[in-house]
């Protein structure tokens, strides 16, 4: 089809047999140019632009309602000495740490477990999936109902058994409250792990194990030595992706806690959100959401030479 | 041609699958204490709040604030008052129908978007194609919590404050990128014959795509329409910044705003509300659970 279809030299035009017209019905670039245009048009506008604004906008002191006039660093200054915001730092990589650590040890456990021969494995499966299916915030009000002060079914079950003797707090006091929304996270990502991971254990033979089972090999050695390193190239790529949505969490935050109490479980974004749009200083809300970009691009870098080193290490050099 | 491949593919994939392997050597106690147990305990966690979920929504409100009184792992005369109040005596079927309205949009024009867009990185190989593939999966990684600050005064400018377009516009900025990935992965494996035997009987590339690609690519469309659909039914960061009017929210907006009264019984209405607004998108998994998967690892995959 190549060959059918090259572009034909400028020179060959000039010549003068095809017109204009069939030279550029038959070339491949300006063909392109056209399929590619809602998609580009789309991305641009409203990606790449807006990505680029935003940038812009924290040099600025912007309101909602009028436009702002460039302050230079000034927002970033003002930051620096705020401590709510380094609280908020502080915070969002405790909460991407802690759950991404625990989603990927449960979410590779549960994937380990579901590779295994069971009967109604399918079944299994599909239902595993249901807490990614569910929009977020509807699944986050259902945590908020189950840390109610009052109504805890956690706290009543716990007082029950005679394990504690009040109510637990879950939202209201720091710790219960980082705790709280750090499940409730972990919850509904590690399907999303399991599943991915699983798809990836699929395709490692069994014969593999076999043959150290008879070499003698451990289950741990088994998966030390067979499974995690054939595993890895897909481990980078869905914890690239768990980082990613974790960091920039929002709406489960913004459903159960607002960033409350006292700003103890205040992300980067929900700051940003409340800084940005409820106090309407545009551009110091900009500015919050330019500082999370270091931090992504951190994180795409690490688990990007993770994948490289991989491939380094199989010999191959293609795709 | 996809489908044969496919069929090719699936006994291999099932054998192994299904395969018992190993599992033989182990005995059953051991099994038990190993397998099941722990993949009971993770179900139940995973599940329990959507039995609350449900629990909730139909418990009369008397019970689920006497706990002492009634088992509150039950319940005992169950009622559709807080489903019915929520259908009839607030905005939820017009919330409802927003969403609705916004997902189907968004996604139906991501995917003509991705279709073409993909077709053209991975068939047309023009100029910088492997440039732009790489340029939108970075697209993929770019998120919401940043954009939405600078996106809420470019939707201004453009007058679309407040009304649902300016959502069916900017969603396909997070649904294009995957789509497009997902539905190159699947344009690859269409041979070039099939596309060389057209173009020799003087198909268009416009032909070749509608009459050809399209028809071979529908398991990978499928795939790609449930996957944005349920990503736009989520997304919440846009809905909750360029919405303001009541009537004009989506439900899980809607949820979080409109029905946070400080009222000690809002808890039954509040369920009903989560749960009818999750119903459509568990009921549509269920129907296509196999697509759903793929989507999901093969986005992941590539």
């Amino acid at each position: 089809m190549s060959t059918v279809q090259t572009s034909m030299p400028v020179q060959a035009a000039a010549a003068g047999e095809p017109s204009l017209w069939l030279r550029l019905r038959a070339n491949r670039n300006w063909a392109a140019l056209w399929f590619m245009l809602p998609a580009a048009a789309f991305l641009i506008l409203f990606l790449a632009y807006p990505l680029g604004l935003g940038i812009w906008m924290s040099f600025t002191d912007e309101r909602i309602g009028r436009g702002g006039v460039f302050i230079g660093l000034e927002n970033y200054q003002w930051l620096w000495d705020d401590a709510i915001f380094w609280l908020s730092v502080f915070n969002t990589v405790l909460y991407t740490l802690v759950a991404s650590v625990i989603k990927f040890a449960i979410g590779l456990y549960l994937a380990l477990l579901l590779n295994r021969h069971m009967p109604f494995k399918a079944m299994i499966r599909s239902i595993v999936l249901i807490p990614f299916i569910v929009p977020t915030v509807l699944s986050a009000i259902a945590f908020w109902w189950i840390y109610d002060a009052q109504f805890s079914i956690i706290s009543w079950s716990l007082i029950k058994l005679g394990l504690i003797e009040h109510n637990i707090n879950f939202l209201g006091d720091s710790t219960w409250a980082r705790a709280s929304v750090i499940f409730a996270n972990v919850w509904r990502g590690v399907p999303f792990v399991a599943i991915t991971l699983l798809a990836g254990l699929q395709t490692v033979s069994p014969s593999l194990y076999e043959a150290a089972t008879l070499d003698g090999a451990t289950n741990w050695q088994r998966f030390r030595y067979i499974t995690y390193p054939l595993l890895t190239p897909i481990i980078a790529v869905v914890m690239t992706f768990s980082v990613l949505f974790t960091f920039t969490d929002f709406q489960l935050i913004w459903a159960l806690t607002r960033g409350g109490p006292v700003n103890a479980t205040h992300l980067m974004a929900t700051l940003s959100y409340q800084r940005g749009i409820i106090s309407g200083r545009l551009g110091e809300g900009a500015a919050i959401a330019t500082a999370m970009i270091p931090f992504l691009l951190a994180a795409i870098a690490i688990s990007w030479f993770g994948m490289q080193r991989r491939k380094w290490q199989q010999g191959s050099n293609n795709d | 041609m996809t489908d044969s491949a496919l069929q090719t593919k699936a006994p291999a994939q099932a054998a192994s699958d299904d395969s018992e392997g190993m599992s033989y050597l182990e005995s059953l106690p051991r099994r038990l204490i190993t397998l099941y147990l722990p993949l009971f305990i993770i179900l139940v966690v995973l599940l329990f709040p959507f039995y609350w979920m449900v629990l909730t929504s139909i418990k009369p409100d008397e019970q689920l604030i006497d706990m002492d009184k009634f088992n509150p792992f039950w319940v005992v005369h169950p009622t559709f008052k807080h489903i019915s109040k929520l259908l009839f005596e607030t905005e939820y079927p017009r919330w409802l129908w927003n969403t609705m309205y916004v997902a189907v949009c968004a996604t139906f024009l991501s995917i003509v978007a991705s279709v073409l867009a993909a077709y053209a990185i991975t068939r047309l190989r023009f100029k910088g194609a492997d440039t732009v593939g790489v340029l939108i999966f970075f697209a993929y990684l770019v998120p919401p919590s940043i954009l939405f600050i600078p996106l809420a005064s470019v939707i201004q400018a453009y007058g679309l404050f407040d009304s649902p377009l300016s959502l069916i516009l900017v969603y396909p900025t997070l649904l294009i990128p995957f789509s497009t990935w997902l539905l190159m992965g699947y344009f690859k494996t269409i041979p070039y014959e099939l596309e060389e035997c057209a173009l020799i009987d003087g198909a268009s590339r416009w032909q070749i795509l509608v009459k050809i690609i399209v028809p071979l690519a529908i398991p990978g469309l499928i795939s790609a329409f449930i996957f944005s659909f349920t990503l736009c039914w989520n997304e919440f960061i846009y809905a909750l910044t360029f919405l303001q009017s009541t009537p004009n929210k989506t439900v899980p907006v809607a949820i979080v705003n409109e029905f946070v009264d400080g009222d000690i019984y809002k808890w039954g209405s509040l369920m009903a509300g989560a749960l009818v607004g999750s119903l459509p998108l568990v009921i549509l998994y269920a129907f296509f659970v196999e697509h759903y998967v793929s989507a999901m690892t093969g986005a992941v995959k590539e």
